[in-house]
């Protein structure tokens, strides 16, 4: 009582209404448990397929005909996982999904390249070299994105195979280039716009031509794009199935296709671990790549122009 | 022609139905510092991206050194250009954005550091060589960006807009950088701005663009005391020119209200017959006060209505023959707001323009 007397004249001479001062305190709600509660439901609901994939993929056979299907495992076993690599059979052949694997990874990482290099330099072209018909071409490759597949596929094929193409590696990187370039160009084309186009007059004051600016100052300034455009490309062309079927051809076949090879092959009974063993293979890379490259995809998205 | 360092005969220039530039001519002796000056969408950038061979004209020729270059790549046109938003490569240092251009050529490394370090020298940004843009002012940008022009040894320096981007104080201290650089390399300078104290400030001569025709050409003295017509004579000075629309009848010019002003001191370019419709403008400062203003061929006592003290002088508005009159006066002198005031002024100080054609008479 003394203590705060004596305190109580010096702190506060004037004695005005002393309000709320400093950052406002954060309190949890009712409301924002539920908020939390709500958030950690879905969360669970939507990672319930992924742990009966997990679990089931390490169970045995016999335990599986138990059909406890969200019961952790009670004897772990690899042995499904080494079969969908392995040994599982694709149709006639038993080789699992490893040379699947090796054609995806060929496909992606020719596919990604070609399609982005040619995006880019396409988005390019259209921003700071303006030549005649330069819109109505944007126009046309824009109107691509919204073409359904189904229509294009048989004069496609047909395409690919007046030139000798059809059914190989060739082919089907020629396939995911064309069907990667409205989105690709559109990307590139608005990343290049944002760009202060005095940037692109002062590089061809300095004497600049169409390849070194592409090259020395584009380039350079694209990569924040250029990971977004990976990213797309890479988890699209590894999830492709449709094209993959159609034109790769019996020797470039890849994984998701000898993936549902292997789930359609009936012999006996259907080894429900080794096809989810395989599924969760096929699936790791693109899983790798938004975990690895989330937080850059965010950034390149929303950065859209790096500032001088 | 090879007098000129620069030559523009009858350009046009169009995009799609749009005239941007009409039949154009200007010649720039060597060495002088020309700034083409006007409102936004007046062409004045235009003028410049064509000069720079940025933009392909649709009629006429540029010539620069005496050599025809309207076909002629940017680079080949012996041009260094300095742009708003400076530009600079944001991947490279400032050595290397300095360097870019040189090393596009081919040049060898001797002779780029030598040019480099010349250029950092000149415009003392020496210990900024190894920094990215990033990491730099807005005024050092803006020096990087005039070094680009430097190190590239033309004749002709094209600056667009270099200074808007800056703020007050470094935008006047860099006005007279460039104007001291200009007085070292004795370099051609083309200037556009739409900002008329860098005009007036830098130019040997001013090129007052609108619509993409140049409405008057010449030294800035001439452009603010004697404007060949109502455009420019409204678009020159802050506050603008005092403009009082009557009739011209001899040497008397009569308001809308009836006052008369005589105008015998004025010299006319074209005297005008009879009565005609006119516009006589007077600039603030050529209003005058007290004892000075009695002496003038027209004065009158008026209403202060308010007051602006600026510092370095103040400004009064106020009304004479029904028409809202600014002037400025030293700011020793203290006038107050409802105070009445003697005020007169020289009409032959001031500029006559016909109502019709709105061109100086």
């Amino acid at each position: 009582m003394m203590t705060t007397e004596a305190l109580a004249p010096s702190a506060g001479t004037s004695r005005i209404e002393d309000g709320p001062r400093g950052a406002k305190p954060r309190t949890l709600t009712l409301s924002r448990v539920g908020v939390y509660v709500f958030l950690i439901l879905a969360a669970l609901f939507f990672l319930m397929p992924l742990w009966v994939m997990v679990v089931t993929s390490l169970k045995s056979m016999p335990e599986i005909q138990l059909r406890h299907i969200f019961q952790w495992p009670q004897q772990i076993t690899f042995e499904p996982w080494l079969k969908a690599w392995d040994t599982a059979c694709t149709g006639r052949d038993c080789n699992g999904l490893k040379p699947g694997f090796l054609n995806s990874v060929k496909i992606t990482l020719v596919g990604t390249t070609v399609s982005i290099i040619i995006a880019a330099l396409n988005g390019y072209a259209l921003s700071f070299w303006k030549y005649k018909g330069a819109n109505i071409l944007f126009g046309l490759l824009v109107f691509g994105a919204f073409v359904p597949y189904q229509v294009v596929i048989y004069p496609l094929i047909i395409g690919l195979r007046e030139i000798g193409l059809f059914g190989t590696f060739p082919g089907i990187i020629i396939i995911h280039t064309i069907f990667g370039m409205p989105i690709l160009t559109l990307l590139f084309r608005n990343f290049f716009a944002a760009l202060p186009p005095e940037l692109f007059k002062a590089a061809r004051v300095d004497g600049a031509g169409f390849w070194q600016i592409f090259f020395q100052i584009m380039v350079p300034m694209a990569v924040p794009i250029t990971i977004v455009a990976v990213i797309l490309q890479v988890t699209g062309i590894w999830n492709d199935f449709l094209f993959g079927t159609v034109f790769a051809g019996r020797e470039n076949m890849p994984m998701t296709v000898q993936l549902n090879n292997i789930v359609q092959t009936t012999t006996g009974v259907r080894e429900y671990n080794v096809h989810m063993a395989a599924t969760i293979l096929t699936a790791a890379v693109p899983l790798a790549v938004y975990f690895i490259s989330g937080k850059w995809f965010v950034r390149g998205i929303a950065a859209g122009a790096v500032k001088g | 022609m090879t007098q000129h360092s620069v030559s523009i005969r009858d350009l046009s220039l169009n995009f799609g139905n749009v005239k941007v530039l009409q039949h154009l001519d200007l010649d720039i002796a060597q060495g002088e510092f020309i700034v083409l000056l006007g409102p936004s969408g007046c062409g004045k950038s235009t003028l410049l991206n064509c000069i720079a061979g940025l933009l392909d004209v649709s009629d006429g020729q540029i010539f620069i050194g005496g050599k025809n270059v309207t076909w002629e790549e940017p680079k080949d046109r012996g041009i260094g250009m300095v742009f708003q938003s400076y530009a600079l490569y944001p991947q490279m240092t400032v050595e290397r954005n300095l360097s870019f251009g040189l090393r596009v050529a081919g040049m060898k490394k001797e002779e780029i550091d030598k040019r480099v370090n010349r250029a950092a020298e000149i415009l003392q940004i020496e210990p900024l060589l190894q920094r990215k843009p990033v990491e730099l002012s807005g005024g050092q940008r803006q020096r990087v960006a005039i070094g680009r022009a430097l190190v590239r040894d033309v004749d002709v320096f094209l600056f667009d807009e270099p200074l808007s981007n800056l703020d007050a104080k470094l935008r006047s201290d860099l006005r007279v950088e460039i104007k001291r650089l200009h007085q070292r390399l004795k370099n051609t300078m083309i200037y556009v701005t739409h900002d008329q104290i860098e005009a007036l400030t830098l130019a040997d001569r001013i090129a007052v663009m609108k619509n993409g025709v140049i409405q008057q050409l010449a030294d800035p003295h001439t452009i603010y005391n004697k404007p060949v017509n109502l455009y420019v004579a409204g678009f020159i000075g802050s506050p603008s020119m005092n403009m009082f629309q009557g009739t011209l009848n001899g040497n008397v010019f009569t308001t809308e209200d009836g006052t008369a002003i005589p105008v015998g001191t004025y010299q006319f370019t074209t005297p005008a017959a009879g009565s005609t419709k006119a516009v006589l403008g007077v600039r603030p400062e050529h209003i005058l006060l007290g004892d000075d203003a009695r002496a003038m061929p027209f004065n009158t006592e008026v209403e202060i209505e308010i007051v602006e003290p600026m510092g370095s002088d103040t400004l009064a508005w106020t009304k004479i023959a029904g028409h809202s009159v600014t002037f400025r006066c030293n700011s020793d002198v203290l006038i107050e707001t409802g105070q009445k005031i003697v005020v007169g002024f020289d009409p032959g100080r001031g500029s006559i323009f016909s109502t019709e054609t709105t061109n100086r008479l």
